[in-house]
């Protein structure tokens, strides 16, 4: 609360302006130098102009990859949204549930991302995985190595399973703020669980869920390293995504100037997603 | 509307209580007229906010039952006991306008729209919103905010009780006044019975019919606000109510006096008291007369708050307050008489007589 | 001695504070008298230096130390969240301030025991806070204040969150506190009674601007404007339309008020005239009393005093009368105003003449 004017504040935050400038920045601006620069190594580099960026937004390549990106990140935001407010809702509120449950729903969160890739390449496979053989034996043709749409319920469900609680403890956090004042005073009124829902616990979850909104926009854009151990962006092209594909170009193929360009578009694009999303879901605050 | 019976009420938040201290709730047994406003006054901790509980469900008392007009409530959901609550902090929805919020408990009820436009309509004038109806509840002042709560109590005409849990904290003290007298006005046009919960006198008295004084998980007093400021049946009503609080001074009996150190009064009738009770006189500061005339008092410091003034005084070696108004001529030389109609006799904290 | 110098802060665009002067002696109680966002808070953080002024500048015994941070500054705050160190008893909580200031061990045990007397928190000294209540809670928080020996302590409405009758006591004992200190002290309310209970001085606010400073008690009897007037008073003023022509004061009903001597002098012409409920009552105050036929809404009553709201000419006005006084709503009643009190404004909104005391 006690703001002082003086300029020890910026000592204090000047690591962290510093970890910024070296992680982000200055790569940054190394992938800018990329995307206009032809090179073959040797730290040889040639001009390019904007020809890097006019090859990658007429390439199919691209294209279908965004789609994907965007098909993915909508279903994903259509699952875990409305699934987190439901398990947030019938969380215990008081007692010793309550504990029990923060860790279990904290569980997935603390498992490193490529772990939870080959827990469910392992999980998901028909000759030794829990799921692929159990499925197999039910009689249920599934198979992610083969089949597009079983490559993508895979790695939604995964993703689900990965992230949904981030959006629970958030929306939880917003819910136990809530006085008791107000439940009680629903109740006086007659109110029927959809109303206190609808007038009481959503407006003040408003808040916590644009950030989960937003933090799992961009992740779920941004999603590599699990399909990457997974599908490995297959079977084919169906589950390669941008990152999937630019990591291909640039590491795969050497393609380093091309790479840099769908970068820079490819973060552009979540700029613009996300300052898309915040004005959307904040202008509603202003009408008061 | 209901009458409300308290029947042999204790609470207790612990499990297996055993001693007395262990009730936040010792024993409420009483009947609340219906269409009475009555006030719980006392300071925090004194089980005030726990019978308010009681009475609308959200507590189940320990022992005892509550009554709506002679049907038995105790196990009733707060939903079923058709109440309305006005609370400590402005609860309003939000999202809505003030026009819906007003709407919604009878919305909720399935209420024809036709009849529940001409009620929100009528309570909006009531409560002078009418202003306001499409504009958003959440931009409102917290007055404002506080008057939507009471008006969503009030548009269901059928409530059995109205309870207020400290409604005007929040609320500067200019518009406490406004509220307070609005509030008044609603009470004798439309005879709900209220249950108001407050540690603050001035609210607690202006409003009620009947006060309700708590100490300690028991009532003390029940009175309308004149009976608790002349006659305080308890020491700790005496000090609670009025501002400053009664005076009370050790004092002995003495046949038909009563004798407090040098100074000895006589009373009309001799109050009915054990030997070794702890005897007190009370007197309040309103009651004491300063002048040239009577017992000799030292003045030490002579407060002015504007309307009034205080002056602080020892008398026989005891401290002693005085309430003497802003034209009072005030003596070098003071001394004072007790007005006999103030004087109180207390046996152990109890009143046991007064008025000489 | 602190001075604010045409001291104002200004927030995207707006005053919140417009530019003001105030001098605060040491050894003095100076209450800051406004309703909510009135500005007191405001105020009190460019006192201390939590905020730097947009304009102007703030003086400390002569020294400029506007922009100083206010861990340079010898400031105390108490604020209206009772605000301790959970897990430190209550004497350390006392003492933390002396611990960071390095004082000697057996100084510091004889000022905490000192404030802790003070402040009657002696019993408690090896409680932690969560083992006391909101009084004893809040006068740990001022004992700290306290032995910090500040030359400067706010306190931001610190008896707001506390009962009433606990209000009372400590707002009785707090002036006989602060006399005992050389410091400067402002305290911040919303009760026009506080502030005629601590007594000392009092700066009234009112949408960022200070509209009157000086002792409390010739604030409320002599207010400079009505908008001082409206601020500094509870339960709110009585208003009355006149028209002074010679010796009398005529209401547009057509009674004519006989002119109180203090009122005598000035010209004739429209006024605004104002008083205190206590001063209407059913029995005729003094010979220079106006006799009025009002109506009655509702009464309140206190228990020695009755509050009845009344309707004169269309205008509403509360008169405070002693003793107990049910009258039914609607009944015809005369009523009398004592004179010697009235307030007179301007169309300006500027006292014409103030009230005898």
């Amino acid at each position: 609360m006690e703001k002082t004017y003086n300029n020890k504040a910026w000592f204090f935050v000047l690591p962290v302006l510093l970890l910024v400038l070296f992680s982000a920045a200055i790569p940054l601006m190394t992938v800018v130098n990329y995307s206009v620069q032809d090179t073959f190594g040797n730290n040889e580099f040639f001009w390019a102009g904007t020809g890097w960026f006019t090859e990658i937004l007429n390439s199919d390549r691209f294209w279908a990859a965004l789609q994907r990106n965007l098909l993915f990140s909508v279903i994903i935001l259509a699952l875990e949204i409305p699934l987190g407010i439901f398990i947030a809702l019938n969380m215990p509120k008081k007692g010793l549930g309550v504990p029990v449950c923060l860790v279990l729903m904290s569980l997935p969160l603390l498992i490193p991302w490529n772990v939870v890739g080959t827990i469910w390449q392992v999980f998901g496979r028909v000759d030794i995985g829990l799921l692929g053989r159990t499925l197999a034996i039910l009689g249920i043709d599934y198979n992610y190595v083969r089949d597009p749409l079983d490559a993508w319920v895979t790695v939604i469900v995964m993703d689900v399973w990965h992230w949904t609680s981030l959006v629970v403890l958030l929306c939880y956090a917003g819910l136990v703020s809530i006085p008791d004042a107000y439940y009680q005073a629903a109740k006086i009124d007659g109110a029927s669980r959809w109303s206190v829902f609808r007038f009481i616990q959503l407006p003040k979850m408003k808040r916590v869920l644009l950030i989960a909104v937003l933090l799992r926009f961009m992740d779920s854009f941004m999603i590599y390293t699990e399909p990457f151990v997974v599908t490995g962006g297959g079977p084919g092209n169906s589950t390669t995504f941008l990152s999937i594909d630019l990591v291909k170009m640039a590491v795969g193929q050497f393609d380093l100037g091309p790479a840099a360009a769908m970068s820079i578009v490819y973060f552009l694009i979540i700029l613009l997603m996300s300052w898309i999303f915040y004005t959307v879901m904040t202008s509603s605050d202003k009408d008061a | 509307m209901a009458r409300i019976t308290l029947d042999h009420i204790r609470h207790a938040y612990g499990a297996n209580p055993v001693a007395d201290s262990d009730y936040a709730l010792r024993e409420v047994h009483h009947e609340w007229n219906d269409g009475g406003a009555y006030a719980l006054l006392g300071p925090s901790g004194c089980g005030k906010t726990t019978l308010l509980n009681i009475i609308s469900g959200l507590l189940q008392p320990s022992h005892g039952r509550i009554l709506f007009d002679g049907n038995d409530v105790t196990e009733v959901s707060t939903q079923g006991r058709n109440i309305a609550q006005v609370f400590q902090f402005p609860v309003i929805y939000d999202t809505m306008t003030v026009y819906d919020n007003l709407a919604f408990p009878l919305r909720n009820r399935k209420v024809p729209e036709a009849e529940v436009d001409k009620r929100v309509r009528d309570m909006l004038g009531i409560i002078d919103l009418a202003d306001w109806a499409d504009r958003k509840a959440r931009g409102l002042t917290a007055d404002q905010k506080q008057k939507i709560s009471l008006g969503r109590g009030l548009v269901r005409n059928d409530v059995n009780a109205i309870l207020f849990d400290e409604p005007l904290t929040v609320i500067d003290p200019h518009m406490k006044w406004v509220l307070r007298s609005q509030l008044k006005r609603i009470h004798k046009q439309f005879g709900f019975t209220m249950v108001y919960v407050t540690h603050d006198q001035t609210e607690a008295l202006t409003f009620a019919d009947k006060v309700v004084v708590m100490y300690e998980g028991e009532i003390v007093q029940i009175g309308t606000p004149a009976e608790l400021f002349e006659k305080p049946s308890h020491t700790f009503v005496g000090y609670f109510i009025g501002s400053p609080g009664m005076n009370v001074l050790p004092a002995q009996l003495n046949e038909r006096s009563v004798v407090v150190g040098s100074q000895r009064m006589d009373l009309n009738v001799p109050p009915q008291t054990k030997p070794g009770d702890r005897i007190e006189l009370g007197i309040r500061p309103e009651f004491i007369h300063l002048g040239r005339e009577g017992m000799p008092v030292k003045i030490s410091r002579i407060e002015d708050i504007g309307r009034r003034r205080i002056v602080r005084a020892e008398f026989e070696g005891k401290p002693l307050a005085i309430v003497a108004d802003e034209n009072t001529e005030i003596p070098a030389e003071a001394r004072v008489s007790f007005d006999p109609a103030g004087i109180n006799i207390y046996a152990n904290s109890w009143r046991v007589g007064g008025e000489a | 001695m602190l001075e604010l110098r045409k001291a104002a802060k200004m927030v995207a665009g707006e005053y919140h504070i417009h530019p003001s002067d105030l001098t605060l002696e040491r050894g003095s109680l100076n209450v800051l008298l406004g309703p909510t966002l009135s500005g007191k808070t405001s105020l009190m953080r460019l006192m201390a230096g939590l905020d730097r002024p947009t304009e102007g500048a703030v003086y400390f015994d002569g020294i400029d130390v506007t922009g100083m941070p206010v861990q340079k500054r010898n400031i105390a705050m108490v604020y209206q969240q009772f605000i301790n160190y959970p897990l430190l008893t209550v004497y350390e909580n006392i003492a933390s301030p002396m611990r960071i200031s390095g004082k000697d061990k057996a100084t510091v045990d004889r000022e905490v025991r000192k404030a802790a007397e003070l402040l009657r928190l002696t019993p408690y000294l090896d409680r932690t806070p969560l083992h006391l209540s909101g009084g004893q809670q809040q006068r740990t928080a001022l004992a700290r204040a306290l032995v910090k020996n500040a030359s400067l302590v706010l306190m931001d409405e610190p008896l707001a969150n506390l009962d009433y009758k606990l209000r009372e006591e400590l707002r009785e004992e707090l002036p006989k506190i602060f006399a005992q200190s050389g410091a400067i002290f402002v305290y911040a309310t919303t009760e026009p009674s506080e502030a005629l209970m601590l007594g000392g001085n009092t700066a009234t606010l009112s949408e960022g601007r200070i509209t009157q400073f000086g002792p409390t008690i010739d604030i409320y009897r002599r207010p400079a404007d009505l908008t001082t007037a409206k601020t500094f008073a509870d339960p709110p003023l009585n208003f009355i339309e006149v028209v002074k022509s010679g010796g009398g004061l005529r209401h547009r009903e057509g009674d004519v008020l006989p002119l109180p001597a203090h009122l005598g002098t000035i010209p004739d012409g429209p006024l605004t005239v104002a008083f205190h409920p206590h001063h209407l009552g059913f029995t005729q105050q003094t010979e220079n009393s106006a006799r009025l036929a009002a109506r009655t809404q509702i009464s309140e009553i206190t228990g020695s005093e009755s509050f009845v709201h009344l309707e004169y000419d269309g205008v509403k006005w509360v008169m405070l009368a002693p003793g107990i006084h049910n009258i039914d709503p609607d009944t015809g009643i005369e009523v009398f105003l004592d004179t010697r009190h009235l307030m007179a404004f301007g169309s300006d909104g500027r006292a014409i003449a103030a009230a005898a005391a």
